[in-house]
């Protein structure tokens, strides 16, 4: 196994000197292949469960779906980036929940739609920045820093609504998350916003190429002249402001803040980019992959919900496509690593 | 005489690459035989096909006589070959005894019996002739230390040869002293011993015999060493004449342009100061430890200082990070290409362009891809960097073409004034080394200043216009190009009171 590896890496690395070896057509094709496996097998699923499930081909169900993939997608925008420098983000879920409430609170007291969202992200940014500093200047595990803030970030959501949702009745607000343009709804469009713009950062801005040149190797990085703490702080406050709009859009979805909302989605924005091929390991990550990640999540929940399949057996399907998934991309970079 | 190990038409093809083409010699058993040859030569190749852990396409080796086919590495264990590589393998937190004996540790019902294992070992280590705590852990002891645990756990499962893969990489002269010791202890008992490296002095300093290899071919194999030139050796590890392999070209010095002033920090806790001229490539001397890398990263700020100054032509500089020290044209290579240099998992055109990227900014955001592509194809072709191309993954390069990329990140920077190099040519081979220097003589004619810091002493008297030796966190001295000499160098290298031994 050793040994096939180890001749295999070598094929790679000897096989792009040579083009005897290999026609030019087939290596492309081939590289062709592995570059966009991902979005292959998406495009293969969505065909073949367009034909084997009733209702899944509609425009209807296609806006469904998008919609009730939004938040998760808005995220796993950020938090590419915070896995592609090596980095880590458990409190996502707890700054949804929080702003959440922040924002229902803000907006019973004010009034004002603008201040009410404003604040909320302010606040998530302001979480993001605290992560972000503690993890790069005091130096603490982003894991156990993300941990202990998505603990404290939890309690503050209870602690300031009582543990009680809270209720909103400005009109505007709640038709803040259903006004539509063009058809489609205004949370699937911050999305698609937020993809282009995250995938635009990510690919032509020094801030991106610098995240996956951290994520490759930090030491390396600092000794080239950036500076990394700076980007990291960034990078995670961010993530912490993109989560409280995020809070802000399902507030007005749900028309309340809700403390206990988005348990356990910092783990789904995680596996839907993991499913898009960023790696844990970092420096590598593609804003495409993302989207195709976040999209398998989606469908694999919308068609079992469309196929009456109980709630209880989703995670154990949605397991066992994360575990696929990872096998198949680590089949694929074996010969890169070393 | 028999030949302990005999290599007949060994062969091995990759993909592409013909890493071994109908290789034989032989090595006769109680001696130690040097491989030598430039990277990619095919000396890795052979060692690995030793060690059963490639399977030759081609050809045999026989040991004693009796033709030989390992399929993994635990047949050639159990058949007494043992292979130290550069990278040693052990477990930093398990004591010497356990790692010693890992696998085979004597146990009553899973509870391992320690006080007979750490005995036994104990008396193995004093058989040998080695010094080590069997109980210290591993993580404790230096590398030389560790590479000696290592050695030693192949002579505890019978190994008659042993072949050493560039075992003095990391080591300091003290510890290369003591691994020589070690190597002559195990020759004197017999033991058939291969050694690899890239370094002359060691060969003449140890081996018996030799072998040279060149394109996966043996070009010679020499019986015994004795009236072969160390011209003759380079000759034919490089197949061209490289009298001079440093090529040292003198040129006219300019003004005193980079003064530093009492310089310290938390790893060199005592100021130190030293200037530079423009134009003037000043090599740093000293034993591993003497504080030279320090003093280099607190210079270029990848270090905190805790007090003194740098100058540049008159101006004092803020330095607190790498990104002040860069903008004031101030660079470093760092020693550690790996860890520190490169970032391995990103293309060779990512790597070069990672600092100089922010002055072809659009709008002050977006990066020119153009520009950065045109910047990457300009040095990958005037530093001869061998890639497919820009996108290669810089990893798959070689040592010396890695270097060459760092070189390039900095030589993309307009203002460039010091470029600090520390072990710039460590790990690659004599061909790479040569256009190194060559580079470097470009820099300084162009009236860079350029700081070497090398532990190879020829390449420090090679190349350098003038010699700053450190000696425990102070420079214990400084000699003009005209005036230096081993001698002289090592005089103020060693410790106080080791010099005469």
């Amino acid at each position: 196994m050793k040994n096939a590896a180890v001749s295999e890496e070598k094929h790679k690395t000897t096989g792009l000197t040579d083009s005897g070896e290999l026609g030019d057509w087939r290596r492309a094709t081939l590289g062709f292949l592995s570059d966009y496996s991902l979005i292959l097998i998406f495009v293969l699923l969505f065909v073949l469960l367009s034909f084997a499930v009733d209702h899944f081909f509609s425009v209807e169900n296609m806006l469904g779906l998008a919609l009730s993939v939004s938040q998760i997608g808005m995220v796993a925008c950020t938090m590419m980036f915070c896995l592609a420098s090596r980095d880590f983000d458990l409190s996502v879920g707890s700054t949804v929940a929080f702003s959440g409430v922040l924002c229902a609170m803000v907006l019973n007291a004010t009034g004002s739609v603008w201040l009410a969202g404003a604040s909320a992200v302010l606040c998530g940014a302001l979480i993001g920045f605290v992560n972000g500093f503690i993890i790069a200047y005091l130096r603490i595990n982003a894991l156990i820093t993300t941990l202990a803030t998505m603990e404290i970030v939890r309690g503050l959501a209870f602690i300031s609504s009582n543990g009680q949702a809270v209720g909103v009745s400005n009109e505007g607000f709640i038709l803040f998350a259903g006004t539509s343009f063009l058809g489609v709804s205004l949370p699937i469009w911050v999305t698609v916003i937020c993809f282009v713009v995250f995938g635009v950062l990510l690919n032509k801005t020094v801030y991106g190429r610098n995240t996956l040149a951290i994520g490759g190797n930090p030491e390396a990085t600092r000794l080239a002249g950036i500076n990394v703490e700076h980007n990291r702080i960034i990078i995670f406050l961010i993530q912490g402001a993109v989560a409280a709009l995020a809070g802000v859009i399902l507030a007005s979805r749900i028309t309340s803040g809700q403390p206990n909302a988005a348990q356990g989605f910092e783990l789904n924005v995680i596996s839907a980019c993991v499913l898009g091929g960023v790696s844990l390991q970092g420096g590598r990550a593609t804003i495409s992959g993302v989207a195709i990640g976040v999209l398998i999540m989606g469908t694999a929940e919308n068609v079992m919900n469309l196929l009456n399949i109980d709630a209880f057996y989703q995670y154990l399907v949605r397991g066992a496509i994360l575990l696929l998934a990872v096998l198949v991309d680590q089949q694929k970079t074996r010969v890169v690593r070393d | 005489m028999q030949a302990k190990l005999r290599f007949h038409q060994i062969s091995k093809h990759f993909p592409g690459v013909q890493a071994l083409d109908r290789v034989s010699f032989e090595v006769q058993g109680g001696r130690v035989h040097a491989l030598i040859g430039e990277n990619g030569a095919g000396k890795s190749t052979l060692l690995k096909i030793l060690a059963g852990e490639y399977q030759a396409d081609g050809g045999e080796f026989s040991i004693e006589g009796q033709a030989r086919r390992f399929s993994s590495a635990a047949d050639a264990i159990a058949a007494g070959v043992a292979i130290i590589h550069q990278e040693l393998q052990y477990v930093p937190d398990l004591s010497v005894t356990e790692n010693l004996m890992l696998g085979h540790l004597p146990h009553t019902a899973g509870f391992v019996r320690t006080g007979e294992a750490v005995r036994f070992v104990k008396e193995r280590l004093r058989a040998m002739g080695v010094n080590l705590n069997p109980q210290a852990r591993l993580r404790r002891l230096s590398v030389a230390q560790r590479q000696m645990a290592e050695i030693c756990k192949a002579l505890l499962r019978n190994a008659e040869i042993i072949a050493l893969d560039e075992p003095t990489s990391s080591l300091s002269y003290r510890e290369t002293q003591i691994l020589f010791g070690l190597v002559r202890e195990l020759r004197s008992h017999g033991k058939t011993l291969i050694y690899v490296s890239h370094r002359l002095d060691e060969i003449f300093e140890l081996c018996d015999s030799c072998t040279i290899f060149r394109d996966g071919r043996v070009v010679t194999s020499y019986a015994s060493l004795e009236g072969v030139s160390r011209e003759a050796l380079v000759r034919q590890m490089v197949g061209r004449e490289i009298s001079d392999i440093y090529n040292y070209r003198s040129r006219p010095l300019g003004d005193t342009r980079l003064v530093v002033k009492g310089v310290a920090g938390r790893r060199l806790p005592r100021p130190v100061s030293f200037s530079a001229r423009r134009g003037e490539i000043v090599g740093f001397f000293g034993l591993v430890g003497a504080g030279r890398s320090e003093l280099m990263r607190l210079i270029c700020g990848a270090d905190k200082k805790r007090t003194g100054e740098i100058t540049l032509d008159g101006e004092r500089l803020r330095i607190r990070s790498t990104g002040d020290a860069i903008r004031n044209g101030i660079v470093l290579c760092p020693e550690d290409r790996k860890e520190d240099g490169i970032v391995g998992i990103r293309s060779v055109s990512e790597n070069i362009n990672i600092s100089c990227r922010r002055h072809a900014l659009r709008w002050g955001l977006f990066c020119d891809s153009r520009q950065e592509a045109r910047t990457a194809d300009t040095f990958i072709r005037i530093l001869r960097i061998r890639t497919p191309n820009r996108r290669q993954i810089i990893r798959y390069l070689s040592g010396g073409n890695q270097q060459k990329t760092i070189l390039a990140r900095w030589l993309a920077e307009p203002k460039l004034q010091v470029v600090i190099m520390d072990e710039p040519t460590r790990g690659i081979d004599i061909g790479a080394k040569n256009e190194i220097y060559q580079i470097i003589y470009q820099l300084a004619e162009q009236g860079c200043t350029v700081v070497i810091v090398s532990s190879e002493l020829p390449e420090v008297l090679g190349i350098s216009d003038r010699i700053v030796v450190m000696r425990q966190g102070q420079i214990s001295g400084e000699l003009l190009r005209q005036e230096a000499d081993e001698e002289k160098v090592l005089h103020l290298a060693l410790p106080v009171g080791e010099a005469a031994a």
